[in-house]
């Protein structure tokens, strides 16, 4: 992204505190407009409450917020207007059919869509007549994501839109959001998956303990590894020097332990594999697994903090 | 049907449809009333008067006198051994005993309203049977008070607890559902106003209001021929005060709660002392005066005056004017306590 890019969500030394809990610490953001930007972390890592203070619903105990050149306390309803919002686990009314949703929350915008475009845009003309208390899970969410898309915002914010759907409707909402995007516009999403993150985001800042700890392209935070591929063995006898001759094998930069293997970091599969196995043979030790992945972004996350993203 | 019109426009629809989709919301609000009507109303519906049963107990010249007394349309006498006649009196079967002799003698509990007319009514029996004349001759008017009934009675207080009921509960359970599920919050992250959010909840009870007082005043006046005295109009109006003080002290009890349990317990502790104090049942006037000025600050006591002096005496409002103030007072102040202490997260 170029330095001079017009800039949707700045946040700046945003700090937020529970009592003794401290939530959000000193964290800084910069979106910019036309960009998918995800906030990937574990649960509890602060990602819902910095969303939810860049939406204006709460407010920081310190920090500066800019969202579209806008102030939250200045401009809050013009603001407003140019955002769709999706709140972690909202129950829309159950007893309103879908329709009846979408023309409530369109009551709210000057302009933005028709209810039917709307339908359209989420594919749930057929349902406009049912309750929201019988629809599936994933109709629901997309019926969260279309009350946000009602008034055809300049930044969605997306907070864990995909958590608890099936395999299915996560597909089916990150085309939305990817048509969404297309359009030029803004989104905002927090995610826990890092699958979700690859394939939606621009930019991704990973998050933990309520401050950014790495941050860019998702292909980016994966080069920071300095490898691309992760190989997972196990030994049948286990043995806990492993870490140090590990380290010696030709093509490994990193090893980690965990319960249930050894994770090493690779450049080149096909030179590392051999050369593992070679070492391992002349120490008389046996492997009980080994398989290999491309690294991720869970890997990246792992690296950083030692623990696993679904681990929270 | 596919812009959508103004939010307090939409707000309302949504509330109205939300509610008439709740069967409990239904029955509670439009049938658990009237059940409440039919069933008092016909526990103490108005009989014409029953005559006194008394006894004569057995003994020289008894046959003679229960005859003579029995005579009597207000008096039922029978022929009774000593024992079961007093067993009878002491278990309120009998009003009276009258034992016969050279001197009657009368046997009963005078603390007892009907045994002390009982006696009243045996004495005069007794005495011209026995060749009293009476001096003047007397002449009866029979009257009869247009709502003196219980019934009467019961229907504007029936009312005025439909009103604290429903408005409580209408208003306190879904602003509390609406929080618990985070749906204020998302309703907060829309351009939508606030006070367009509380209004609308006053408005669809204002609409609920006038089918609520249709179904128990209609009910009355075609089962039980409740009349409403005073105007409609002044009927509906106290009604609208009545209903939105409670709405709004249905919003402040369910203001800071976030579960359904605590605003149930706040509403039930509420509402409770109005059940009891406020005259929808029985008089308030039962209770001792020192008990007084309390039950006349509550909201609904007013209310139920207010109701009555309409639908019973038939009198105007400016009659009504004190009592509207303190119900609308009730309202204001809890409004507006509502709106600076609501938590909207």
């Amino acid at each position: 992204m170029a330095a001079d890019t017009e800039i949707a969500v700045r946040c700046q030394g945003l700090q937020k505190s529970y009592g003794d809990v401290v939530a959000v610490d000193g964290l800084d953001l910069d979106v910019h407009v036309g960009e998918c930007f995800g906030l990937l972390g574990p649960n509890g890592a602060g990602k819902t409450t910095t969303v939810e203070i860049l939406e204006g619903l709460l407010e920081p105990d310190a920090g500066d917020v800019e969202i579209l050149g806008m102030r939250w306390g200045k401009d809050d309803r013009a603001l407003r207007q140019r955002l769709g919002v999706q709140l972690q686990e909202t129950q829309l009314a159950e007893k309103l059919t879908v329709e009846e949703t979408l023309r409530l929350f369109g009551s709210f915008f000057d302009g933005g869509r028709t209810v039917d475009e709307v339908l359209e845009l989420v594919q749930l003309q057929e349902k406009r007549k049912a309750w929201v208390s019988r629809l599936s899970g994933g109709q629901q969410q997309r019926l969260a994501v279309a009350c946000a898309l009602v008034s055809h915002p300049d930044l969605l914010f997306l907070d864990e839109p995909t958590t608890g759907l099936d395999p299915q409707s996560r597909r089916q909402l990150w085309e939305l959001v990817l048509d969404f995007k297309a359009s030029g516009r803004t989104v905002l999403l927090t995610t826990h998956y890092m699958e979700e993150a690859h394939r939606l985001c621009d930019r991704v800042a990973i998050v933990d303990h309520g401050k950014i700890i790495a941050q860019g392209t998702p292909a980016q935070l994966i080069a920071s590894l300095g490898a691309e591929h992760v190989v997972e063995i196990a030994l049948e006898d286990g043995d806990p020097a492993a870490g140090e001759w590990l380290r010696q094998v030709p093509g490994v930069r990193d090893v980690r332990r965990e319960r249930g293997g050894i994770f090493l970091t690779v450049g080149e599969v096909h030179r590392s594999v051999p050369a593992l196995l070679a070492t391992l043979k002349d120490r008389g030790l046996a492997l009980s697994r080994l398989t290999t992945h491309h690294a991720t972004l869970e890997d990246v996350f792992v690296s950083l903090t030692g623990r696993h993203l679904r681990d929270g | 049907m596919v812009r959508a019109s103004h939010p307090l426009v939409e707000l309302t629809r949504a509330r109205m449809m939300e509610s008439i989709r709740e069967p409990e919301a239904i029955f509670w609000v439009f049938v658990f009333p009237v059940l409440l009507a039919l069933g008092l109303g016909i526990a103490f519906r108005s009989r014409p008067a029953q005559p006194l049963r008394i006894a004569v107990q057995q003994g020289p010249g008894a046959a003679n006198l229960a005859e003579a007394l029995d005579r009597s349309p207000e008096l039922r006498a029978t022929l009774l051994p000593p024992e079961a006649a007093h067993n009878d009196l002491r278990t309120g079967k009998l009003a009276l005993v009258v034992v016969p002799g050279d001197s009657v003698t009368y046997v009963y509990d005078p603390t007892r309203n009907d045994s002390r007319l009982a006696r009243q009514l045996v004495d005069d029996a007794v005495q011209r049977d026995a060749g009293r004349a009476d001096p003047l001759i007397v002449g009866e008017d029979h009257l009869t008070e247009p709502g003196s009934r219980y019934i009467d009675f019961l229907i504007p207080g029936l009312l005025g607890l439909n009103l604290m009921g429903s408005g409580m509960w209408g208003i306190g359970f879904n602003i509390v559902q609406a929080r618990r599920k985070r749906l204020l919050k998302r309703l907060l992250a829309t351009p939508m106003r606030r006070s367009h959010y509380l209004l609308s909840f006053m408005l669809s009870r204002f609409v609920f209001m006038i089918l609520e007082v249709a179904a128990l005043v209609g009910f009355g006046w075609l089962v039980f021929d409740v009349r409403v005295y005073g105007s409609i109009s002044d009927l509906l109006i106290v009604a609208v005060v009545g209903a939105l003080a409670f709405a709004g002290l249905g919003l402040l009890a369910a203001s800071r709660a976030r579960t359904i349990e605590g605003v149930s317990g706040i509403m039930n502790l509420v509402m409770l002392p109005m059940w009891i104090f406020s005259g929808v049942f029985f008089s308030y006037a039962n209770f001792p005066d020192a008990l007084q000025p309390f039950i006349q600050a509550l909201p609904l006591t007013p209310l139920n005056d207010s109701l009555r002096a309409v639908m019973i005496d038939g009198a105007p409002l400016t009659a009504n004017l004190t009592r509207l103030a303190v119900i609308g007072a009730w309202g204001l102040v809890s409004f507006v306590t509502a709106l600076r202490i609501f938590r909207w997260h």
